[in-house]
């Protein structure tokens, strides 16, 4: 990297500050792209469930699998279409495909894995199978 | 096992006053392009159907509003989270050629998606130079 040492006479710092933030962007914390969809995990006695934010993702280009006791999204996040000499001013959204995996506390049946869409917020709920389901032990009276 | 976190991208909350129940507000990540006919926003706003999306266009401020629907799976609880849940809000300053009554907004698969035509005097005009 060039650090120039003529410019800026008059400001002492601003060597150091351009190397401070050239230092910064490539810490590894910058590097690192963030993960997409962010997933809430829920939990309870019966089932399990992930919810995750996908605003403008069409519910067909999400494909959701389930393998032993990881269970996969993935998908693309599609650009939108717009016409010719369009001019963008601003673009937050981000595009492209994506994948996410998360690891279940046990093994999934796939006839109890539900997934459903709406206004862009998926809900996965797995069902907890008979033998992982906490079991009830009476106390007997001595 | 590792004691990496997940870094997930954040959802940024709204410059809009605390609210009394103590829920964030968020501001929808938007995309606004230009077209020939005017202007085109995209906003971000996952879990607020079509009916709880509010806008209003005033004194050249656009404001936007969402109200989201609580998505908790009944009888379970959270038990690890990298998103928070909360209603939208974010107003723009428009250049006043926009004519509120003909903004059009769509709502599909928690992307809002407002058209806002430019009024016909406003469009630039062409003028074109004959040579003499």
């Amino acid at each position: 990297m060039l650090y120039p040492t003529y410019t800026r006479r008059s400001d002492p710092f601003a060597l150091m500050r351009s190397m401070l933030r050239d230092f910064d962007r490539v810490s590894p914390s910058r590097l690192a792209q963030p993960v997409f969809p962010a997933v809430n995990v829920w939990q309870g006695d019966e089932a399990v469930a992930i919810t995750a934010e996908l605003p403008g993702v069409d519910p067909a280009d999400i494909d959701i699998s389930v393998k032993e006791n990881v269970l996969t999204l993935s998908g693309e996040r599609k650009a939108p279409e717009m016409p010719e000499g369009a001019r963008w001013h601003r673009n937050e959204r981000g595009f492209g495909k994506f994948v996410r995996s998360v690891r279940l506390p046990f093994v999934a049946a796939d006839d109890k894995v539900e997934a459903r869409m709406t206004n862009g917020v998926l809900r996965i709920v797995i069902g907890r199978p008979e033998e992982d389901k906490p079991r009830k032990i009476a106390i007997k009276a001595a | 096992m590792t004691n990496d976190v997940t870094h997930t991208a954040d959802k940024t909350p709204a410059e809009t006053p605390e609210t009394t129940t103590g829920r964030r507000i968020y501001g929808p990540l938007t995309d606004i392009v230009e077209t020939a006919d005017g202007v085109t926003l995209m906003l971000e706003m996952p879990g607020v159907a079509a009916e709880d999306v509010d806008i209003t266009l005033e004194n050249r401020a656009l404001t936007i509003r969402g109200k989201v629907h609580a998505a908790q799976p009944e009888k379970l609880q959270l038990a690890y989270a990298e998103y928070g849940e909360g209603d939208f809000e974010r107003a723009f300053t428009m250049s006043d050629d926009f004519d509120p009554d003909k903004i059009g907004a769509q709502v599909s698969n928690g992307v809002l998606t407002l058209t806002l035509p430019r009024a016909a005097e406003a469009k630039p005009k062409k003028i074109t130079v004959t040579a003499s």
